[in-house]
């Protein structure tokens, strides 16, 4: 009889980026005998949490005039009134706390000259309220929590282990699957709680600022085990990727001064935003650029990738040298530009996932000691668009929030056991199914395909007829792609295993966008239908809910949760 | 920007599964590049266009995670960090990273390293625990004290250092120079109070003495990070006590914040 490889864990947190490193020190410090697992397919410190440059945004000078209703009101506004606004109260409330939490564990943000806390401004924030450590904030809080969780005994980290489903059964977490990528071996890791901390979806786009890993496991992981996937339609654009790579050029370059210029030299955005100019909320900052570039104001690109231009040829060169090293350094070294003399190449660019697994204003599932963190899950407090700093603080908060629930909760549970015929099912499909058995055509072939399909129907600017051809074409790819074909067959860091793994989730995924994009027929945030050009909060002031069904994403919508601010029409 | 001419490159590439093979191989691909392909870019077309039972440990593609250091032309370099033509060879040379244990192909094993790197208790150090915990402020940092460590705390851990140092080469239990310099990075942090409880590890004949100072681990960082500096450091540091019997006595002010306090009610359970 098949015996699995069992672990345990109290609670098991997957994923090792802001969010799951924080609700690792969270539940630890609850109570020193809580068994705390992070479950990470990479290294835990080289999650891609350490490529954000910006900021994280927080309430720290109230006498300023700063103020939290100032702060929830900016997000409420930026989430085109789509995001819920007891869970964004809720939110900007905790932020300073993190905040100083980090400062504590050694986080070296950068300094006023009276030696507190600097903050600089941000796209779509009326208060310079984010919190910076030069152009590397993501390394050093990356750094900070995963340094500070060496503190707790009772934190373990297990590096390359991939998770491929969770167990659910009677509408409770009871632990998750996964690979050990060293040996190949597959492993039930039962625990009484869980955290979901996977990130986003950003590698269903071919020109994207995710990291190679950003490939939605722990979304699909969730939608196969039952649980709603929330507002997946709105996929943010991130209005400055390096052409032709697609790495992130931080929108600190325009909080520090930086120009758009179209092929005339326009700062264009006088057009769209004359009050907030290039510091306007990306959506609108990125229309505008695809509107430039659509009218023939661009400048021509390799494979299509049109783009304008970011100019910092202005700034003085301290302020490049000081406080823009980051992306000097990228400019020079991946776009052969020196920025000090010469334009950046810059394009919208897929980086936010805006939707994610559906969970209630503390972070909870519909499953029983599961709970969801960052930008994995949908609270929802971004709704259609996103504020810049907005996301490494919800990854903060809310690895705090659930951390701290899950470690409670546990105490209180006693362990029951997933039945060894789910384990069972799982080790089958991967290792007789895929790995020994498998059809289908190249995956990596497929996974082109999936990714010139999004980026070209799901982009910016949508409309009806586009994306029911992009889901057409997701649906034949889903045929083509057969149970997934490897060609690896060893155990030992078998990369192409987990690849095909990754591939079939992002394919779960793009539907469920797809599907949800094709619904709702309304323009809000970041979701822009060239067909529905317009907001309608009549029909679609709401939140779409997509269950797993064997036809397709079955939608359900639920209302959006509004204390103090009734919708008005955005302008900037 | 004009279209990129594409020129054609052997790659010559390390492979070996040591749980099943008994001795390495070289293998050769040959693969299309321009002007901005980096090494991780065309071993990733090599993984999925030609042979996908090749192992690359990659992630971030714009170095910052410090996941694809490897030996590229015998040097530590990072894949990603390094553009193909810019070689300037024919035949491009990749291996992984030396001084580690082999996983598979270009994968090495890091998990000693992680564990070791726990010994030098690389967290700030502090006795106001409830603070650290639930803060009532912030402590006061100049951009003077910052720039002491700021240095120090650029390393992305790639693990490239260890593999240059020729002490790492030969003694498999020195700490090496990415673990000092996260030592370092601590000790010379105004905000943390532990140099003695970490005096043990770094003053062992293992620890901070071993280093010959070849500083070949400074000449191959891709970050500009110094850790044959930040272990000379640790050194004066050592002696400093030694000599006049005292560490750093550090103190840090507090500036209180009135508007973060207030309790958080949160639920119990599930609905």
């Amino acid at each position: 009889m098949f015996m699995p490889n069992k672990l345990e864990a109290d609670v098991l947190i997957i994923g090792s980026g802001l969010a799951g490193l924080r609700a690792a020190i969270e539940a630890a410090s609850v109570d020193n005998s809580i068994q705390v697992v992070v479950l990470t397919k990479v290294h835990a410190m080289r999650s891609h949490s350490v490529a954000y440059a910006g900021g994280t945004a927080a309430v720290l000078y109230p006498e300023e005039g700063d103020s939290f209703d100032l702060h929830a009101f900016d997000t409420v506004k930026g989430s085109d009134y789509l995001g819920d606004q007891d869970a964004i109260e809720l939110m900007v409330r905790i932020a300073p706390q993190e905040i100083l939490r980090l400062e504590h564990w050694g986080m070296p943000w950068s300094r006023r000259p009276d030696g507190r806390i600097a903050q600089r401004p941000f796209g779509g924030h009326s208060f310079d309220r984010a919190c910076f450590a030069a152009d590397k904030t993501g390394l050093y809080v990356m750094q900070t929590l995963y340094n500070t969780t060496h503190k707790y005994d009772n934190i373990e980290i297990f590096h390359e282990w991939y998770v491929t489903s969770l167990l659910v059964e009677d509408g409770e977490f009871k632990g998750v699957t996964a690979i050990d990528m060293k040996n190949g071996e597959f492993y039930a890791f039962e625990a009484k709680a869980g955290i979901i901390a996977t990130g986003g979806a950003g590698r269903l786009y071919s020109f994207t600022t995710y990291g190679h890993s950003a490939t939605a496991d722990g979304l699909a992981m969730a939608y196969r085990a039952g649980i709603p996937l929330k507002d997946m339609e709105f996929i943010q654009f991130h209005p400055t990727g390096l052409v032709p790579q697609g790495i992130l050029i931080s929108e600190a370059a325009r909080g520090e001064g930086g120009y758009l210029r179209n092929n005339k030299g326009e700062r264009f955005m006088k057009d769209y935003a004359p009050q907030k100019m290039e510091l306007a909320p990306r959506d609108i900052v990125s229309r505008a650029m695809m509107k430039e570039i659509l009218e023939g104001r661009g400048f021509p690109g390799p494979n299509g990738l049109d783009y304008v231009h970011l100019d910092l040829t202005h700034l003085a060169e301290e302020v490049i040298d000081e406080k823009l090293t980051e992306i000097k350094m990228i400019a020079i070294k991946f776009g052969g530009i020196d920025p000090t003399k010469e334009p950046i190449p810059v394009r919208p660019v897929a980086h936010y996932t805006m939707g994610g697994i559906h969970t209630d204003v503390y972070g909870r599932t519909d499953i029983r000691g599961l709970f969801a963190a960052g930008e994995a899950a949908c609270v929802s407090v971004h709704g259609a668009n996103r504020l810049g700093c907005n996301s490494t603080m919800e990854c903060l908060v809310y690895g705090y929030l659930t951390g701290k629930q899950a470690a409670e909760y546990v105490k209180e549970k006693s362990k029951s056991d997933p039945s060894s015929e789910l384990i069972l099912t799982e080790e089958r499909r991967i290792f007789d199914g895929i790995l020994r058995g498998g059809n289908g055509e190249d995956p990596y072939l497929i996974k082109k395909e999936l990714q010139n399909t999004m980026s070209k129907y799901a982009y910016v600017f949508r409309d009806g007829e586009g994306l029911s051809e992009a889901l057409k074409r997701v649906r034949e790819l889903r045929q083509r792609f057969g149970t997934g074909r490897v060609m690896d067959k060893s155990r030992e860091f078998n990369q192409n295993l987990i690849n095909v793994l990754e591939i079939d989730m992002m394919l779960d995924v793009a539907e469920v966008v797809l599907v949800s994009a094709i619904a709702r027929t309304e323009s809000r945030g970041a979701h822009y239908r060239l067909d529905y050009p317009k907001r309608d909060d009549v029909n679609w002031l709401k939140h779409t809910l997509a269950y797993k069904t064997v036809d397709g994403p079955r939608l359900e919508y639920i209302p959006v949760r509004i204390t103090k601010w009734p919708p008005a029409e955005r302008k900037y | 920007m004009s279209v990129d001419k594409e020129i054609e490159v052997r790659f010559k590439i390390f492979r070996f599964n040591p749980k099943i093979e008994f001795a390495p191989s070289w293998q050769e691909y040959k693969v299309k590049v321009n002007r901005s392909t980096t090494v991780l870019d065309a071993l990733l077309k090599i993984k999925e266009e030609q042979d996908p039972t090749l192992a690359i440990r990659y992630s971030c593609r714009q170095a910052v995670c410090g996941s694809c250091g490897m030996m590229i032309n015998d040097k530590q370099m990072l894949a990603c960090f390094t553009r193909v033509l810019e070689l300037g060879s024919d035949v491009i040379k990749v291996a992984p990273l030396k001084n580690y244990r082999i996983i598979k192909d270009l994968v090495t094993d890091f998990n000693e390293l992680f564990q070791k790197e726990k010994q030098v208790k690389p967290y700030i150090i502090r006795h106001d625990l409830e603070e650290l915990l639930s803060p009532t402020g912030t402590y006061k940092q100049t951009e003077d004290e910052l720039l002491r460590y700021i240095q120090f705390a650029d390393c992305i851990e790639c693990g490239m250092c260890n593999s240059a140092c020729p002490v790492s080469a030969t003694d498999p239990l020195y700490l090496g120079p990415m673990i000092l310099n996260r030592a370092y990075r601590f000790i010379s942090d105004p905000r943390d109070l532990g140099f003695e409880q970490r005096l043990k590890v770094i003053d062992s004949e293992h620890g901070c003495w071993r280093c010959h100072f070849a500083a070949s681990c400074s000449a191959v960082c891709p970050k500009g990070v110094d850790p044959a500096k930040a272990i000379q450091l640790l050194r004066r540091a050592l002696v400093k006590k030694a000599i006049l019997g005292i560490s750093s006595s550090k103190k840090v002010e507090l500036i209180p914040m009135e508007h973060i306090k207030g309790k958080l009610e949160l639920p119990r359970g599930w609905r």
